[in-house]
């Protein structure tokens, strides 16, 4: 388990103060695939550093499995880091190592003889899929090829968590979709805890169960991916969940209430909902916005619809609405 | 002019080529490559220091041993190689017992080069992905194993490069070593072309230099393509 309690860091630059993170809450379960999401800036980088200690934090304390990290000394640190280790947007291959040495590195440093390390390397090259390219070099590789040397070098020391800094952000979206895939099976296959720092919805949508949602240095938002999907609170994580602007369809000022139907991935989505509305108690609801996702094994979507500002009807819809299964509503205006 | 291509000009400096230049050749080949072995090992690990010593290096070391490492190599930079000769010779006499010949010519040599190889080796360094070296230290690598595994090794094709420019540096310095008694193609163009005006045979030394250089840069340049794995075509 990786606890962050009250994390926060400073940075001190030529320009003044810079407060990365502030007082940052996290607890991260083994075996989940927890995400941090957050735009470009808002100390995503910084915080995932936190949690090897590439970066100090300037308070707080990051806990893993109980212990304290910023009471280990030096050796302390590096031994504990075979068990954190980490993966990025630049891959960070030796370029002047084969495949096969890159994923030997990793234990080389821990002192595994050769020949031992060479079968681990091979071994581990198998999982990645890229076993044929044991002894080429890192620029003779694709992008997602070099991924997943990288991935199998991080995974030689049989670490508990695996850290995804942006990991896929240099990818195309297919690359992408097989990265994501990998990553996945290890975390089902090896039982290994993944921390995934990213700047797209997308990829917190394929993978992860939990998500935190960071902004200006702060988690404005975290829980179940589920459940932000579907009834996101703050406005960073409306404004991911929605980024082609529910917000300002919901935000339009006109004479209508407003009524957000959330679809929590049940059998529901099979009934035309808006037309029984209608013919069950007469309200005839205006779609301003419908969205549908499918999140992790199960289907989600949200819908906003108008209704005339008698006072009357939105409410009536919402309670009729509230009596069908797997169907939440929020009144938005 | 006509004097210089007249035929007894001509045999005469045939003579010299045939007696004195092989074994000029030699010492001038051999000053060379034992200065800058030196050097190498000497400016290398100073090289090192001054990258990994900094405030943000992975190994930082005490600012004013810092400020020692880097007033010193800029002093000795400073310093023109003649008068660093000349400066150097209580140095060579103690090592080497004289101060004068091929042998006394390369301590000169290697006090001029070795700053100069600590700072290509220092630029050479700097070269390396800092993100590479993250990504070592986020695998739990100790300083050394740093710079054992990751820093030199990642950068050696530059570091050949820049050792080839240091070996041309040094040989245009065997040169002027001549003067004070240092064996090689320099005291040849020296003593017979400058002190008894036989330009030819010191026309013929300087041609001999231009493809010592020539060579060494050909080969050194070779060298650092092939040891680059980062550019072998895609397959």
């Amino acid at each position: 388990m990786i606890e962050l309690k009250n994390l926060s860091k400073t940075f001190f630059t030529t320009d003044g103060t810079l407060d990365a993170l502030k007082n940052i809450n996290i607890t991260i379960q083994d075996g989940d695939i927890f995400g941090i999401i957050g735009m470009s800036g808002a100390g995503k980088s910084t915080l995932v550093r936190c949690i090897n200690l590439l970066e100090r934090p300037s308070s707080g304390s990051v806990l893993v499995d109980g212990v304290d990290l910023g009471t280990l000394g030096n050796r302390e640190l590096r031994n504990i880091r075979r068990d954190i280790t980490m993966i990025f947007q630049g891959f960070n291959l030796l370029m002047q190592r084969t495949c096969l040495k890159n994923v030997c590195f990793p234990l080389e440093l821990e002192g595994k003889h050769a020949k031992e390390a060479k079968e681990r390397a091979l071994e581990l090259l198998e999982i990645v899929g890229l076993r044929d390219k044991a002894n080429s070099y890192p620029a003779q590789l694709s992008g997602g090829q070099q991924q997943r040397v990288a991935i199998a070098r991080a995974l030689a020391t049989n670490p508990k968590v695996l850290l995804c800094d942006e990991a896929t952000s240099a990818l195309d979206p297919k690359t992408t979709q097989s990265i994501l895939s990998l990553i996945k099976e290890i975390n089902e296959r090896l039982g290994i805890t993944v921390v995934v720092i990213t700047h797209q919805m997308s990829v917190i949508e394929e993978i992860c169960r939990n998500v935190a949602i960071l902004e200006n240095g702060e988690v404005v938002e975290q829980g179940e991916v589920s459940r932000i999907f579907s009834a996101p609170r703050s406005q960073a994580a409306k404004h991911l969940v929605f980024p082609d602007g529910e917000e300002t369809l919901s935000n339009r000022k006109d004479s209508h209430d407003v009524l957000r139907v959330i679809f929590n991935g049940s059998a529901s989505t099979d009934t035309p909902l808006i037309a029984k509305m209608a013919v069950e108690i007469g309200v005839c609801a205006n779609i301003l916005y419908a969205s549908t996702k499918s999140v992790g094994d199960r289907a989600f979507g949200s819908m906003l619809l108008s209704f005339p500002n008698d006072g009357v009807t939105a409410a009536r819809a919402a309670d009729y609405l509230r009596t069908l299964n797997g169907i939440t509503v929020e009144e938005v205006r | 002019m006509g004097d210089l291509f007249s035929q007894e000009v001509l045999q005469e400096t045939w003579d010299i080529v045939v007696n004195d230049m092989p074994l000029a050749l030699w010492e001038t080949f051999y000053v060379t490559v034992l200065a800058t072995l030196f050097a190498v090992v000497i400016g290398l690990p100073l090289g090192v220091l001054l990258v990994v010593g900094e405030k943000d290096g992975i190994l930082p070391l005490p600012k004013p041993l810092m400020g020692f490492l880097n007033v010193l190599i800029n002093v000795l930079r400073s310093v023109p190689f003649l008068i660093l000769m000349i400066l150097v010779f209580p140095l060579t006499r103690l090592i080497v017992g004289t101060i004068v010949g091929t042998t006394a010519s390369v301590v000169p040599l290697v006090i001029a080069a070795f700053p100069f190889v600590a700072r290509l080796v220092e630029s050479s360094l700097r070269e390396v992905n800092p993100n590479i070296i993250e990504a070592a230290q986020s695998m739990g690598a100790s300083p050394f194993q740093i710079i054992a595994k990751v820093m030199i090794p990642e950068s050696v094709p530059s570091l050949i490069s820049n050792v080839t420019i240091a070996v041309t540096t040094v040989l245009g310095y065997t040169a002027m070593s001549g003067i004070i008694g240092g064996g090689g193609l320099g005291k040849i163009a020296i003593n017979y072309g400058y002190y008894r005006y036989k330009y030819l045979v010191m026309l013929i030394a300087v041609v001999i230099l231009v493809l010592l250089v020539q060579i060494f840069q050909s080969v050194g340049t070779r060298l650092a393509k092939s040891t680059d794995k980062r550019l072998k075509i895609k397959q």
